[in-house]
């Protein structure tokens, strides 16, 4: 039996058109609304994390200042604050926001291909949400583990919220992946099935590469949290013993016997690193579409970076144990995956590269995405040589549980994802909501937010090679470390209050750009990209209006030699590309 | 067209030609079916990290050979028999657009219940004979990949069950035809999965 593209089998689309303030908003199953309604989520629940990272900071810059800060309550705060952010926020941000509302508007599709489908796994991602946020109010509150959860210690007595809040974080993380199955499935086949005619895969934007090749990474690397989740949960409550060995546990000889603790970090692991790609993939692209727009200038090597994307994907799974070298393990190992770790590394500088050369003689606009787009360059070369170092197994050892590796990870995991995020929403928002986000507010929370994170996270970096060690409470007096230690570590702190203040700019920006912002037209930076040639802004239902578009050309098509304008949509035709004595209006359609 | 000579393609150079029309996107498989397939790959990426994890747990000292029961013998041949029902629903399905589907699907789910209902007497049996889960990890293995296995085999029922409403529904009715092949599909792997898991519970 053979079939044609969804492009061609226009009418099933209309299938799921919202009838009510139900249907159109809540129960909703137009992507868009999903996309917003993931992001809103992962934003809540992304500022729930900020809070808790608050406490840490409160604690560690002023230690002995806040009695109501328990070594309890501190190691909470820093697991929750740690698997909120990497899955809870980025993930869901990423993929779940961004994945959902760039890719039928960049391929040209009406919606996802299996739109009910990608209802429930928004609601399913929030019903996680809620289990998670739950194990606050249980006996014991939330676990406090750290986010990897190792075994043994995350279900013995004496570690925090070893009564249920173990249970709920492993529940929670269990339906955190079906839901992300349920959007993956639905990403990956819109992708390869219901791009509109003359979007080829090599015509697709980067945004779209990164978000596609990061959903099938989740997909495969998920189902390894998912198996760990489920034995951890298996000896947590019924007793058994995949994970836990048989120890001696507050002066009792334990219930279990011959788990092993690291076939777990294996296993989490096997996720774990594939997991940096999920965020880092999705972000990459977007970085590629932002730079290119804002630059003015095709976008430098884009085969070279459709390859990187690729193989950085196929790479990331051979890498995981470079996170467990001081676990131990048989030394040719160890060369094994400190090589696989210079070797990943080749893909991203050459993306580095080819970001830096699409700005080379480009016409640059210093636009507030734009700004955000040179932060990420920056701080993600910072975060990247650093990994440099600690991908070596003989510099590892001795930075390995030290801030030097807090440093890195926030860099590399933490800040520049989220310069990302924030350039990517300044970009779009004006699509999304019909306005421009005010102009001054933007430049003022990036600068801001861009010399704070690095007061934060730069001098890690330093008290990471004078050995302050992660995970402590407090530290006491120590004969290695002199005073201007804690000095600093107040000074990151007082930073670390100022950037969380600095996000109400933001925060602000969108609530009041939203009815007061400039309205923004159709395409207010002059993209070439599908989602820019919409009828309506914001698109409505089913985003094309009667007729699906046609795409002629690539995404990249800026500065054209002959062209009159310095942008060619990819929806037009080489016949109707105004030349240099030509006029043509940009393409400002409706605008509701 | 491969994939390795769509990522070489030079998008730049080719501006107005629309590969969509009648090259590229001449689309020979439904959207279901690359949705299935990337499904049936998270399940393998899931169930071979269990295996790896069973086979490195195996290796370890504390490890006790558990009794298999012999009706596992017997539920593999009903859940062989529900694959081939469903296969010919999916045949007839192809075949004959007029042709009722309802017996060997009927058929194909009684199967499939009667499988999971003697997985779960094989289970049942074990603890009975004292193979408790905490026990030892060989007990708690066997139960972890029977249950999971069970329950892809339920969530499919659930999803043959709304397909048999579909399948009365005349505006449905032709979609729903063709995702009876998908169901088919599923069985046959999840009998697969079985088969793999059941070879490695009876040399272990």
């Amino acid at each position: 039996m053979s079939y044609v593209a969804i492009a061609d089998r226009d009418h099933e689309q209309h299938l799921h058109d919202p009838q009510t303030f139900i249907t159109k908003y809540i129960w909703s199953q137009d992507h868009k609304v999903i996309a917003i309604q993931y992001s809103l989520t992962a934003i809540a629940v992304g500022l729930i994390a900020l809070a808790l990272s608050l406490v840490m900071r409160l604690q560690l810059g002023f230690p002995d200042t806040f009695s109501f800060i328990t070594p309890e309550e501190y190691y909470q705060a820093i697991t929750m604050h740690g698997m909120i952010m990497v899955i809870y926020l980025l993930t869901a941000l990423l993929l779940g926001g961004f994945g959902n509302y760039l890719i039928p508007l960049m391929c040209g599709a009406r919606d996802m291909v299996f739109p009910f489908m990608n209802m429930l796994s928004y609601w399913v991602y929030l019903l996680s949400v809620l289990v998670l946020c739950s194990s606050f109010f249980v006996t014991g509150g939330p676990t406090g583990a750290g986010w990897t959860l190792y075994p043994p210690q995350v279900i013995l007595p004496g570690t925090p919220g070893v009564d249920g809040g173990i249970v709920l974080m492993l529940v929670s993380l269990v339906l955190f992946i079906i839901a992300f199955t349920m959007g993956g499935l639905n990403y990956v086949t819109t992708v390869l099935q219901a791009r509109c005619r003359g979007m080829t895969l090599m015509r697709m934007p980067l945004s779209v590469w990164g978000i596609f090749v990061a959903t099938i990474l989740g997909l495969l690397a998920f189902p390894a949290l998912l198996v760990t989740g489920i034995m951890l949960l298996l000896d947590s409550v019924l007793g058994t013993s995949f994970f836990m060995p048989a120890l001696l546990s507050m002066g009792e000889i334990s219930e279990h016997e011959g788990g092993s603790p690291i076939l777990f970090q294996h296993l989490f692991w096997f996720f774990g690193h594939p997991e940096v790609y999920i965020v880092a993939l999705p972000a990459f692209g977007v970085i590629s579409d932002l730079v290119s727009v804002h630059a003015r200038k095709n976008i430098f090597g884009y085969r070279m970076m459709v390859w990187a994307i690729l193989a950085i994907g196929v790479i990331s799974f051979i890498v995981w144990a470079h996170h467990m070298y001081v676990s131990g393990m048989n030394p040719y190992f160890g060369f094994f995956f400190a090589t696989t770790t210079l070797i990943i590394a080749i893909p991203t500088a050459l993306k580095v590269y080819n970001w830096v050369l699409t700005l080379w003689r480009g016409d640059i606009h210093m636009t507030v995405p734009m700004l955000f787009v040179i932060g990420f360059i920056f701080t993600f070369i910072n975060g990247g040589i650093t990994g440099l170092f600690l991908g070596n197994v003989a510099v590892d050892m001795p930075l390995s549980d030290t801030y030097f590796v807090i440093g890195h990870f926030h860099m590399v995991m933490g800040v520049s994802p989220i310069l990302v995020i924030f350039g990517a929403i300044y970009h779009w928002y004006p699509k999304i909501t019909g306005r421009m986000l005010n102009d001054t507010l933007g430049r003022t929370h990036f600068w801001l937010t861009l010399f704070g994170t690095y007061a934060i996270y730069l001098p890690m970096h330093y008290l990471g090679i004078q050995g302050l060690p992660r995970r402590y409470y407090a530290m006491g007096e120590t004969e290695f470390l002199d005073a201007s230690t804690q000095a600093m570590n107040a000074g990151i702190s007082i930073a670390a209050f100022f950037v969380a203040v600095v996000q109400l700019i933001f925060l602000f920006n969108l609530f009041w750009s939203r009815t007061r912002g400039k309205p923004s037209g159709n395409n207010p930076w002059k993209a070439t990209t599908l989602e820019w040639q919409t009828p309506q802004t914001p698109p409505v239902h089913g985003n094309w209006g009667p007729e699906l578009p046609v795409v002629y050309r690539w995404a990249y098509d800026y500065s054209v030699p002959g062209a009159a304008q310095d942008y060619i949509p990819q929806t037009m035709s080489p016949a109707d590309v105004p030349k240099s004595d030509d006029s043509y209006d940009g393409g400002e359609g409706e605008h509701s | 067209m491969s994939f390795l000579s769509k990522v070489t393609a030079k998008p730049w150079e080719h501006a107005g030609e629309m590969e969509g029309l009648h090259g590229e996107l001449v689309i020979t498989r439904s959207a279901g079916r690359t949705g299935l397939l990337m499904f049936l790959a998270v399940i393998s990426s899931m169930f071979l990290l269990f295996i790896i994890s069973y086979y490195t747990r195996s290796r370890f000292p504390d490890w006790e050979v558990l009794a298999d029961p012999g009706i596992l013998w017997f539920n593999t041949a009903m859940l062989i028999l529900a694959s081939i029902a469903l296969q010919i629903a999916s045949n007839t399905a192809r075949r004959d657009a007029g042709a009722s589907l309802r017996n060997p699907m009927l058929v194909g789910g009684v199967l499939t219940l009667v499988f999971v209902a003697g997985q779960w007497m094989a289970c049942e049996q074990l603890v009975a004979a004292g193979f408790y889960a905490r026990g030892n990890p060989a007990n708690a293995f066997f139960y972890l990949f029977t249950g999971l296995h069970a329950l892809h085999l339920l969530g499919g029922l659930w999803f043959m069950i709304l397909l048999g409403f579909r399948l009365n529904q005349p505006g449905r009715k032709e979609k729903a035809r063709q995702t009876v092949t998908l169901c088919a599909t599923y069985w046959h792997y999840l009998l697969l999965v079985w088969l793999v898991l059941f070879t490695l519970l009876l040399r272990t």
